[in-house]
């Protein structure tokens, strides 16, 4: 062993050399980065820059060369990245308050000019979020409340999503789309008041629903009744006075045989009943 | 050697002195026993002394003549990489040395060929599970292919890196979490608790990879869009009831995909499905005494119609008792008449008290205290009634 290490000492180091003189000079660039070669403080190319139109395969990732030491290699987000704002308070132009969430998508286009304004990514989602805070603001504050939470926000995202592209160039990044992803009401008071008038919505409505029970109820009694009566009528109406007779006989027997109570009588013996009593004819 | 003693003379010491400090250890160590007060390894100490067994982990004192347990000194001394200290051997560490091949050449060329062969096997082989598909990259750069299921062979590693994901597996995202309230705006600005599902997979293994930063964060994100823009152009009954419930769920699909196409993600949405909408929990007992009012309205009705019969049947037995009176009373109307009478007067004077006055000029006297005590023994007062 230690006889060919000393017989090829030379030709291992040289090879030992070569090889880290390689490692250090090739750049291996995935297929979701970008890199940007800067070199001694300048940009000078970019390996794998976005193009949408090139296949995966031939965007040029992989193996790509630099000068050591010379030349250092920043890696960019070569995909689709997510801006996602914090739960804002919006105003709208009729003084109502609505929380919104919203995110942004956006992909890094230009990746020299990125690192040369913004730096890294970081700082370019840090740049990119006041804008979106403040181009929302302003273009929600300029509709009325009801406009805010209906979906159809109408033209509103159409132009913020320009005006945020329009600024997120400035750092070679490319604005696909802004998104409302909620828009509620604050917690406090505007919720409470919403909870307040859905309940006063619903005891309306069973309100609503009792009355109309109720309402049902009697028109079925009295469409009862009167069928009744009209029955009564028919049967009694034939012979009026005799009804009366008999209804007073059932009358007395209900009276003072199933009512309760004792009853005590005090008759003049001239009654009808006792004419037969006093003998007379 | 000389050295090595010296060394060990020195151990000696030290370990004296930690045996001071520890003379009440269990293994006996060199405690005198004369110290009153001290615990039952003192007790021990009889048998300990010099005599005692030693403490195996203390190296020994190296006092000759006298049989000692093996302290720990003695078991490594002729171990681990100070091997010659055993074998007396010279400078230049251990003389390591392979088994030799019956040719009286070295292993070593065989070995790591070898190793290189199971290397290159192991990694240029690549079993994709069905449902599965695999991207395969340069050093794990540059895009070289998707590998389909079954049996597939690439460069060794690291040249060819070989990704499997699971792309036919439907997943599905439960949002909100369990147990969580998720309020949502209606159109008519009312809110419903609502969670829902997607369910989703991966339709471009490529692009899947390669397109977004965070594709599941995303996909989630624009569910909640699409579901809350949905939600928000129906009325509350509409999605409590469900009425709208299949168009929504249909609608959230839609957006969902089109804006996921528009990122081409990779991703197919497979179905959105509403797992519950509830109304808020806040006003739910409002929502409830809604249906309850329906019950109410209904048992008011149902009650209603039942008195109804009652009042129509009395009135159809009334009716035709009279009627059937009457078709005979027709028949003889004066006999009939007087029966009627006085079969009722009789059955009624019957159970009462009669009083009977003589008209004229006798003037009645009526004991009506009388009759009013015996009125108040009766349980209830007589209340007149007329039918």
């Amino acid at each position: 062993m230690n006889a060919v290490f000393q017989n090829y000492k030379a030709i291992l180091i040289a090879a030992i050399v070569i090889l880290v003189a390689l490692l250090s000079s090739v750049v291996i660039v995935p297929e979701t980065h970008q890199a940007v070669v800067i070199r001694t403080g300048q940009p000078d190319r970019v390996f794998n820059q976005f193009r949408p139109e090139l296949p995966y395969g031939q965007t040029g990732a992989g193996i790509n060369w630099r000068i050591p030491f010379v030349e250092a290699v920043q890696m960019v987000d070569r995909r689709v990245l997510d801006l996602d704002m914090t739960r804002q308070q919006v105003l709208s132009n009729d003084q109502q308050r609505l929380q919104v969430d919203a995110y942004a998508r956006y992909r890094i286009i230009d990746p020299v000019r990125m690192v040369e304004r913004a730096g890294t990514e970081e700082q370019l989602e840090s740049q990119l979020l006041p804008i979106l805070t403040s181009v929302l603001r302003q273009e929600l504050g300029r509709r009325p409340f009801s406009a805010l939470i209906n979906a159809e926000r109408g033209t509103a995202m159409a132009n913020i999503t320009r005006t945020l592209d329009t600024q997120a160039r400035n750092y070679g990044a490319q604005v696909l789309d802004v998104r409302i992803k909620a828009a509620d009401l604050p917690e406090g008071r505007p919720l409470d008041a919403a909870f307040t008038r859905m309940e006063t919505d619903r005891q309306e409505e069973a309100a609503t629903i009792r009355a109309a029970g109720q309402r049902d109820a009697q028109i079925t009694q009295a469409e009862a009744q009167a069928q009744a009566a009209r029955i009564y009528a028919d049967a009694y109406g034939k012979d009026p006075e005799f009804y009366d007779f008999y209804r007073a006989m059932q009358s007395y027997r209900q009276t003072f045989l199933a009512g309760e109570g004792n009853s005590a009588m005090v008759l003049s013996d001239d009654s009808e009943y006792f004419r037969q009593f006093r003998g007379k004819r | 050697m000389q050295r090595l003693v010296g060394w060990r003379e020195r151990l000696g010491v030290a370990a004296r002195g930690l045996a001071m400090a520890g003379k009440n250890n269990p293994w006996g160590g060199s405690g005198k026993g004369d110290e009153p007060g001290s615990d039952g390894g003192s007790g021990a100490g009889g048998s300990g002394g010099p005599d005692g067994p030693r403490n195996p982990w203390l190296p020994g004192g190296g006092e000759p003549g006298k049989r000692r347990s093996a302290s720990i000194e003695d078991i490594f001394k002729g171990r681990g990489p100070e091997g010659p200290r055993r074998a007396g051997g010279g400078p230049g560490g251990p003389a390591f040395r392979l088994p030799e091949r019956p040719g009286g050449k070295s292993w070593l060329p065989v070995i790591i060929g070898s190793v290189a062969l199971i290397w290159v096997a192991a990694s240029s082989v690549h079993f994709v599970q069905p449902g599965e598909q695999a991207v395969v990259t340069w050093l794990g750069g540059k895009y070289s292919d998707t590998l389909d299921s079954g049996t597939n062979f690439t460069a060794p590693w690291p040249i060819n890196m070989v990704e499997k994901e699971n792309v036919t597996q439907i997943r599905s995202e439960e949002i909100p979490g369990t147990n969580t309230e998720k309020l949502i705006l209606t159109g008519d600005q009312n809110l419903v608790d609502l969670s829902y599902v997607v369910r989703w997979n991966i339709s471009n293994l490529t692009l899947y990879k390669y397109q977004l930063a965070d594709p599941r964060n995303a996909l989630l994100e624009i569910g909640e869009a699409a579901m809350r823009a949905a939600v928000a152009r129906k009325k509350l009954d509409e999605v409590l009831t469900g009425e709208g419930r299949a168009e929504i769920e249909q609608a959230v699909r839609e957006r969902m995909q089109a804006r996921l196409d528009a990122y081409r993600s990779g991703i197919t949405v497979q179905g959105v499905e509403i797992n519950k909408t509830d109304p808020p929990s806040r006003v739910e007992e409002a929502f409830k005494d809604v249906s309850s009012a329906q019950q109410d309205a209904d048992a008011a009705v149902n009650r209603a119609q039942a008195i109804a019969q009652q009042v129509l049947a009395r009135a159809q037995g009334d009716a035709s008792e009279f009627n059937n009176i009457y078709a005979e009373y027709r028949l003889a109307p004066e006999v009939t008449r007087r029966r009627l009478y006085y079969e009722t007067m009789e059955s009624v004077l019957s159970k009462t008290d009669k009083t009977i006055v003589e008209s004229g000029n006798v003037t009645p006297y009526l004991p009506l205290p009388e009759l009013q005590r015996r009125a108040q023994t009766a349980a209830q007062p007589p209340r007149p009634q007329g039918e």
